[in-house]
């Protein structure tokens, strides 16, 4: 019988390791930062810059799943993983991980500008260093910080093309800061007992269910508030202020509807997975209306 | 002889040094198009 974990891992084994779900919605926000921006790189420096935040992610992935090899096994979710099914050994992870984040920060450095280079860097050892090694197994409040990680592409993209920070590639960030905290609740409280068994305190685990869906509710407050802030603030036009407004307000009803439900079993927990389902489709659709509102002449 | 494990082995080392052909190739020209871009944006 042929021991996977001695054979030299498959392609789509290391491919399977930079998450590639998780990197569309990184890579997403990071180009729409790029095409919010008033000036636009050459097509080529543009593209590689969006290719260096797509390996960054994928360096993120890749080093996150060879930390956790231990506790990916003991979930579910994530019991499938090249590592903790055995198909890689840690090693190559690791190497893998590595040579992709360093890769990243240096072509991102070379095409555009050491700056949008530098943030690439510290996004990576943000996400790696302070969120997966640091705070996820010891905090509840992990994904609060840890959310900066996330929030970082499209300030990214932005500085790609004009070298400079600016106030609304800021409120991009905190928008996506203050949008991690409902959405990872939402999904943690329907996968609860994985994380209960893996011993990573996430917020349902430590503080109770009843206590995280008013969290989520009250972590979409900010951000609706910060989603609608560039539009008053001058950042905008009227199509993303609208566009904004409603999106958020849909957001609001369904936290709500959260914050409402007392079901403890997962069957019970339709407005947790709806909500989750819309997240991801609120922050695709509100950075597509702010690229939309830039572009569009009205 | 080549026992069952060795085929699966140089299947994944050839599929792999494919893949890594093609990402280098790609590298390549790549940073040459960038070396153009910014030597026009000079």
């Amino acid at each position: 019988m042929t021991n996977p974990a001695a054979l030299p891992a498959d392609w789509r084994d290391f491919l399977a390791l930079t998450k590639p779900r998780v990197m569309s919605l990184v890579v997403f926000s990071g180009l729409c930062g790029m095409l919010a921006a008033p000036v636009f790189p050459p097509l080529v420096l543009g593209f590689t810059a969006i290719l260096c935040i797509a390996l960054g992610a994928g360096a993120c992935g890749a080093l996150n799943q060879w930390y956790e090899a231990d506790l990916d096994a003991k979930m579910r979710r994530t019991a499938k993983r090249p590592l903790p099914d055995g198909r890689m050994d840690r090693q190559s992870a690791l190497h893998f991980g590595v040579g992709l984040a360093s890769f990243s920060v240096l072509l991102m450095g070379v095409a555009t500008n050491w700056l949008a280079a530098a943030l690439l860097a510290v996004s990576i050892l943000f996400y790696v260093l302070v969120y997966t090694v640091w705070l996820k197994p010891r905090t509840p409040q992990n994904i609060v910080i840890g959310g900066a990680a996330g929030a970082f592409p499209p300030l990214i993209g932005w500085i790609a093309a004009t070298g400079n920070f600016a106030a609304l590639p800021l409120l991009l960030f905190a928008i996506v800061f203050l949008w991690t905290p409902p959405h990872f609740w939402a999904l943690s409280l329907f996968v609860r007992s994985d994380y209960a068994a893996a011993g990573i305190p996430m917020l349902p685990v430590v503080a109770g269910i009843q206590s995280t869906r008013r969290q989520i509710f009250l972590y979409s407050l900010p951000m609706a508030v910060a989603a609608v802030a560039p539009w008053p603030l001058g950042l905008t036009g009227p199509i993303y202020g609208f566009s904004a407004g409603v999106l958020s307000f849909v957001f609001l009803v369904l936290a709500a509807r959260v914050a409402g439900n007392r079901a403890a079993d997962p069957s019970g927990m339709e407005a947790e997975k709806h909500l989750f389902a819309y997240s991801v489709f609120y922050l695709f659709a509100l950075f597509t209306v702010l690229v939309a509102d830039r572009f569009l002449p009205w | 002889m080549v026992s069952h494990e060795d085929e699966i082995i140089r299947k994944r080392q050839r599929d792999r040094a494919r893949i890594m052909a093609l990402l280098l190739g790609a590298f390549v020209v790549l940073m040459f198009f960038i070396t153009i871009a910014k030597t026009g944006m000079n």
